[in-house]
């Protein structure tokens, strides 16, 4: 009687699926150690990053504000989505008397990145870096564009492009 | 009992729109269903609502930047659609990746695959009403995950391929990682047959529903797991094998009833292929160049090129007219949800409300890749 | 019914301050606010209780922000649907579409007057209690269904359609365990049904049977109070949120609560029928005298049930309607009428148990 069988087979099979979801009730009642879950505002101070992990684009600095960007402009003619914009000027160098390039403002539009990484592998100089921040989050549009080289900075003394 | 309603009750016909913006067509994508009741008269498929003209972006930037483009497409599938684009340009210019590469894609390719599925499994069960595998399914992705993060810096659009190798090398931990992956998968997979494969009430809800036979498969250009489901051998891991796959064995998942079951059952299979397939290379990642060196600005010679790749959701074309500049004259992506989206309507005629849903989560589509 | 002391002062100081009529009256309504208050707070109660057993099986937390273990979230979470605007269709049938979250509540609350939380506290036991609480639980059918079809949507109007479908079927179900509970019992008064269980659980005394309609009244009590997996009414996945896509604020809530107050009301005619109401297993705490204490036996098995019902949720796929409907005319109305039969035989022949 396939009546019957039927009704027996499909009890069964809906027995089975309870008793995984029953098992893990259980033992996440009692134990709580299967949580998948984070609570993630209030382990932001805790959470880390994988190093490899792309957040943003940083300009790189050391500890004496010194940048390595020579305002060669690669990275912004790389960006396939125009979120950086390298403002520079000249100047004379006073030892060789030749106009050279120095770095005004490193603009980064955060907001139209793709996290690519372009920008990064052709830098010739290395100075671009990838940031490990993601609490990008924000009411204003304008928050997300953001100068990279940070206040007074100047590039590193010496730099070969 | 249909010919007693047509004589005797007058119905009427009516109209629902079924998105854009509804749970069960996984994105923005519209269907207008022509109803009697409950009952299916007709599927009308809306698309364009996440057009971003992709292919004409792909015309104006380089081939380098047009790797990271395609992380958009099937945004499941973004490490095997890189591989595709840089597959094509590295055999258009001849060059000849090494072992190490081509193992490493394989992994990470079989890792997507696994994501996806894992992904494609919990909503599953979320369109047919068990709202609870969709957690268990994200423990095990977020494992994957977990290890694209380590490796390639992103969870979803890793943009890891680049043209002549991969971005990075391996993490030092990633072998750990993708073991212990396995070790879990293994334990964890009968528990999805358990919990969903086998109910009864799963069962009734996707056996004989959305039949398609071989015949129309084909024609209607299927592929991927859907078409395997009635029984259409297309891997092209198989029939094109590139990267690794031709020394890897495995097994083509292939049922032969069509229903919407059937599908189910390929993917649950390919899990279990993927996972065996990552095994045969985890201990063997042979040593050499994980990036070979590319001119700074790649240019094509002029052509016609095509690469096919397998990915989550099936058969993947890209092809490339070029006329030698930097950027391609035309570039034109086969995203293989577009073509198994086409055969709804045939799948779904006659049936019930229900039964689309059911239908549209076994041909597993994404809506960004059938839209671009 | 109310016998407890501190209820019997009530009841005399009223009587004392004014005349007789008038009393009355304000008991009645005294009794309805108080009812009213058991209602939200059940309601809140049982939807932290289901977000809460959710994460658990989920391999989540669940809420646990708002007081301890997240008691407060569902009351934090009304008050923000109080304070949320009511929204409505243009075309909607705005008498009809304001009418129907008061016919859900009304019904409900009229079915929790029936409820026995203890010996002392019931408000109303009549003796057709168990056949009216079934027939008014009926009637918030129609409270679904004019919100599906005042709504002037079609996915509501497709929920609704669902429902009364859905009801109509499974009120039979329904119907037929409590006749066959009821043949044992012989009697459909409430309290009586509960102290005839002093011998023994029904599910006990008539054994094979009445395990049989548990299992039968379990399916269609899910079916009625529109659960996974017969939560073809609001499937998520298919219709949006069904027949109340178009309501928001408070009268959403009112339909949230009640579809919870409905849950408690199906576990407690479980309880009632099956595990002996408010008495004590066994009756280990008969001698005793605890305060309360019917009311923590019958809150202890009505949670029972309830966690049974939330296992269901948490674990099935949803049917299909025309699956529904071929569970419940092929399978549980056969089944449920050779059960009366068989329980008839059983009792005529004094084939079953008591202590
Ligand atoms: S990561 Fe890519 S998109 Fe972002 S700034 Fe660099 S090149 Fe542009
Ligand atoms: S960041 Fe690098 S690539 Fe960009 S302008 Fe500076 S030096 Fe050039």
């Amino acid at each position: 009687m396939s009546y019957f069988s039927d009704i027996i087979q499909g009890t069964k099979s809906l027995l089975t699926g309870m008793r995984i979801t029953g098992n893990y009730f259980f033992k996440n009642f009692l134990t709580r150690k299967d949580v998948i879950t984070q609570q993630y505002p209030d382990n932001k101070d805790t959470l880390k990053m994988f190093d490899r992990f792309r957040g943003e684009v940083t300009l790189a600095h050391n500890e004496n504000n010194e940048h390595r960007c020579d305002a060669c402009t690669t990275c912004e003619k790389t960006c396939p989505n125009g979120s950086l914009e390298v403002i520079w000027d000249k100047y004379k160098d006073p030892e060789t008397g030749r106009n050279k390039r120095v770095l005004v403002k490193h603009i980064y539009h955060l907001e139209m990145c793709t996290m690519c990484g372009l920008c990064i592998e052709v830098c010739p100089t290395n100075a671009l870096e990838w940031g490990q921040d993601f609490h990008h989050a924000s009411y204003d549009r304008g928050q997300l564009t953001k100068v990279l080289n940070k206040p007074g900075s100047k590039v590193v003394a010496g730099l070969k492009g | 009992m249909e010919d007693f309603l047509g004589e005797n009750i007058k119905t009427q016909e009516y109209f629902l729109n079924m998105g854009p913006q509804h749970p069960a067509t996984h994105g923005v994508l519209r269907l207008l269903l022509k109803l009697d009741g409950e009952i299916v008269h007709n599927v009308d498929m809306d698309l364009g609502y996440i057009h971003r003209s992709i292919e004409k972006m792909c015309e104006r930037d380089t081939y380098k930047q047009i790797v990271h483009l395609t992380d958009r497409l099937d945004y499941l599938s973004a490490h095997i659609n890189n591989e595709a684009v840089c597959l094509l340009v590295e055999d258009a210019l001849n060059i000849e990746v090494s072992d190490r590469i081509k193992v490493i894609r394989t992994i990470m390719s079989e890792l997507t695959r696994l994501s996806s599925h894992a992904l494609w499994w919990g909503v599953m069960g979320m369109d047919i009403g068990a709202l609870t595998t969709f957690m268990y399914a994200f423990r095990e992705r977020e494992l994957i995950n977990d290890i694209f993060e380590e490796t390639c810096g992103a969870r979803l659009t890793m943009n890891y391929n680049v043209i002549g190798g991969v971005r990075y090398d391996l993490h030092e931990n990633f072998v750990k990682r993708v073991k212990a992956l396995l070790a879990q998968l293994k334990q964890k997979l009968p528990e999805y047959d358990k919990l969903l494969t086998g109910n009864v009430i799963f069962r009734k809800r996707l056996e004989g529903i959305g039949y398609i036979s071989k015949e129309d498969a084909i024609a209607y250009g299927l592929n991927g797991p859907t078409a395997r489901g009635s029984g259409v051998s297309c891997d092209i891991r198989k029939i094109h094998p590139y990267s690794a796959y031709d020394r890897v064995d495995f097994e083509e998942s292939i049922f032969t009833e069509g229903d919407s079951y059937a599908r189910y059952k390929v993917r649950i299979k390919e899990m279990w292929q993927s996972v065996h397939i990552i095994e045969q290379l985890i201990d063997k990642i042979p040593e050499g160049e994980f990036r070979h060196k590319t001119k700074a600005l790649i240019k094509l010679p002029p052509g016609d090129y095509l690469q096919r790749v397998e990915t989550a959701r099936g058969d993947f074309g890209v092809y490339v007219h070029s006329d030698g500049k930097k950027s391609p004259y035309r570039m034109k992506f086969r995203s293989p949800g577009f073509a198994n989206l086409a055969a709804l309507n045939k799948m779904a005629k006659g049936l019930k409300i229900a039964d689309i849903v059911a239908i549209l989560s076994t041909i597993d589509i994404v809506v960004p890749d059938i839209d671009r | 019914m109310i016998r407890l002391s501190i209820f019997t002062q009530i009841h005399e100081w009223l009587y004392s301050l004014m005349p007789a009529s008038s009393a009355h009256i304000l008991e009645l309504v005294l009794i309805a606010a108080a009812y009213l208050g058991i209602f939200a707070i059940l309601g809140l109660l049982l939807v932290w209780l289901e977000r809460r057993v959710a994460g658990f099986f989920q391999l989540r937390l669940g809420p646990n922000r708002v007081g301890p273990i997240g008691l407060f979230q569902t009351i934090a979470d009304a008050l923000k649907l109080v304070s949320k605007e009511l929204t409505g269709t243009v075309k909607a049938d705005h008498f009809l579409y304001g009418a129907a979250p008061y016919f859900i509540i009304t019904t409900a609350l009229m079915a929790m007057a029936l409820i026995p939380f203890s010996q002392e506290i019931h408000a109303f036991d009549i003796n057709i209690g168990v056949f009216f609480i079934a027939s008014v639980s009926s009637v918030g059918v129609v409270g679904i269904f004019l919100a599906g079809w005042a709504s002037n949507n079609k996915y509501s109007l497709i929920g609704g359609m669902r429902t009364g479908i859905q009801m109509i079927s499974y009120e039979l179900s329904i119907g037929m365990v409590i006749v066959t509970m009821t043949t044992l019992a012989g009697t459909l008064q409430i309290s009586e049904l509960i102290e005839m269980q002093r011998n023994g659980w029904f599910i006990i005394q008539g054994h094979f049977p009445a395990i049989l309609a548990f299992m039968i009244f379990m399916i269609a009590g899910t079916a009625e109070s529109n659960r996974v997996p017969f939560d073809l009414v609001e499937a998520e996945s298919e219709l949006g949120a069904g027949f109340h896509t178009e309501y928001s604020g408070m009268n959403f809530a009112y339909f949230f609560l009640a579809e919870f107050v409905n849950l408690f009301i199906i576990s407690s005619i479980a309880v009632v029928l099956f595990f002996g109401g408010w008495l004590a297993p066994f009756g280990i705490t008969d001698g005793l005298h605890i305060p309360f204490i019917g009311l923590f036996w019958f809150g202890l098995k009505v949670t029972a049930i309830i966690f049974i019902f939330m296992w269901f949720r948490w674990t099935f796929p949803r049917f299909r309607i025309d699956q529904l409907l071929t569970l419940e005319w092929k399978y549980l109305l056969p089944i449920n009428m050779v059960n009366i039969v068989v329980m008839a035989l059983m009792v005529w022949l004094g084939l079953i148990i008591k202590f």
